[in-house]
């Protein structure tokens, strides 16, 4: 079975001559990320800790630092770069889209419940 | 068969059934969607999590004061052992796709050189999970539980490089042991149907008593002040909040009580990481499964070792789980 293997990451900048070359590649670039994370998450630099859109910079770091990784694990590891697209959006399309929505709903009701917590409010009519 | 099977005429058309437009075999794409639907299930999981945590915001244990041990080590040393386990895992990742590389070249050693490796980073990844849960279920300082449910933990400022640092101080170095008639009810000492747990090893007047004897000793509450560090209270404050609420003594942690803070952050951890954990074990009875198959030729005689590949797919994805995992345990 021939099996051709895009071997390109970054959208080219970097290229790979086989496969196996391309998975020490990818490790290399985990384990980078992660030595980023924890590096971060030890020292947590005070820079980071301001708020952005009601969460620390820094957490904003990690969310997406955790995206990249997936993606190279999905795209390099499990060969999603190999699949056609018609797969890849089949798979892709439908969870992100659902994790959203459900992620997005559950934060939002908790934090309306902290503030509920917090001031012991809620409006009502009819008092 | 020809007289059974019915021409349409239409075959090799492009709705004349045959037809595989992913261009991936029925397993693949069936694992695909397998992957799709636990990867659904775990981020209900992690929301669920986040959901719990944002509606404590102000009070939620902070992961780096909760998992600091590593075995064999004494000491202090946040994120390391997961950070470890991270890597095993990602390591044990690369070999299974090193597997699925050398299955495509029809290399049977290789194939079960590399799934032989997967399986050890598998086992060495599921034991220390085991020893990452038998740490948070012992504790280590242990705590007071109030009535309104907040966790009251002990300790003192001692200076550290010219700066004060919060320590904390087990209950064991101060609490005072006072004999007491107080034993544990069992089923056959008692009424046969009520029974109860093991005692705490003190009892808060133990506690309290201890807290009083010793001058510079402060209680810590779960709130998060602006620094973003537990509140610390102030000496008379410390013995008031001991007396008026304090309910249990705790050490470690299980799914009623948790000495490191909210109780359902210990519920969350179990689920979640037993939920994982049990995923990498699974996985790895299904990998020694099909790697007794390659040694024994099965793929060789059938040609295709897409076998390694679909065990291989899971195997990522138990990896990606764990990512996120990582993250949103440990992380954030």
């Amino acid at each position: 079975m021939a099996h051709a293997h895009k071997l390109e990451i970054f959208r080219g900048a970097i290229k790979f001559k086989s496969n196996r070359q391309k998975i020490w590649g990818v490790l290399i670039l985990l384990s980078i990320v992660t030595a980023i994370e924890v590096i971060l998450g030890i020292y947590k630099p005070e820079v980071l800790m301001g708020d952005i859109l009601g969460m620390k910079t820094l957490n904003w770091i990690f969310i997406l630092l955790t995206i990249v990784k997936a993606y190279y694990i999905t795209w390099d590891f499990m060969h999603m770069r190999d699949e056609t697209p018609a797969l890849r959006r089949m798979v892709v399309w439908t969870g992100v889209f659902l994790i959203c929505y459900i992620v997005f709903i559950l934060l939002q009701e908790g934090g309306y419940i902290e503030t509920v917590y917090r001031d012991g409010f809620i409006k009502q009519d009819g008092y | 068969m020809d007289r059974t099977v019915a021409n349409t005429g239409t075959e090799g058309k492009t709705w004349g059934g045959g037809n595989q437009p992913l261009k991936a075999s029925y397993g693949k794409l069936m694992m695909w969607f397998f992957i799709v639907s636990d990867a659904l299930t775990f981020s209900g999981f992690l929301a669920a999590y986040g959901f719990s945590r944002f509606k404590f915001i102000g009070s939620w244990p902070i992961a780096d004061e909760v998992f600091t041990h590593v075995p064999f080590i004494h000491g202090n040393y946040p994120m390391i052992y997961v950070a470890f386990m991270t890597f095993v895992l990602i390591m044990s990742s690369v070999t299974m796709v090193l597997a699925v590389d050398a299955g495509h070249e029809m290399k049977k050693t290789k194939v079960t050189w590399y799934m032989f490796l997967t399986i050890v980073g598998g086992i060495i990844f599921v034991s220390s999970q085991a020893w990452e849960w038998a740490t948070f279920i012992k504790g280590d300082y242990g705590a007071v539980q109030t009535n309104g449910g907040n966790t009251l933990q002990f300790g003192k400022y001692e200076t550290v490089d010219g700066e004060e640092v919060f320590k904390r101080v087990a209950l064991d170095e101060f609490a005072i042991d006072t004999p007491q008639e107080r034993v544990r009810q069992e089923s056959r000492t008692g009424v046969w149907f009520l029974s109860e747990g093991s005692l705490p090893p003190y009892t808060v007047d133990e506690v309290y008593n201890g807290l009083a004897a010793n001058e510079d000793l402060l209680v810590r509450t779960q709130n998060i002040n602006e620094e973003g560090e537990k509140t610390v209270l102030s000496r008379e404050e410390s013995l008031k909040q001991l007396k008026r609420d304090g309910r249990l003594v705790v050490e470690g942690a299980n799914l009623q009580v948790n000495e490191y803070g909210k109780s359902n952050f210990a519920g969350y951890f179990f689920f979640i990481t037993g939920f994982h954990g049990f995923h990498v074990l699974s996985g790895v009875v299904i990998l020694i499964i099909i790697f007794f198959n390659v040694i024994l030729g099965t793929y060789e005689k059938r040609g295709s070792y897409e076998m390694v590949e679909k065990v291989g797919l899971y195997w990522h994805f138990v990896d990606l789980v764990w990512v996120f995992v990582f993250t949103f345990f440990y992380l954030v």
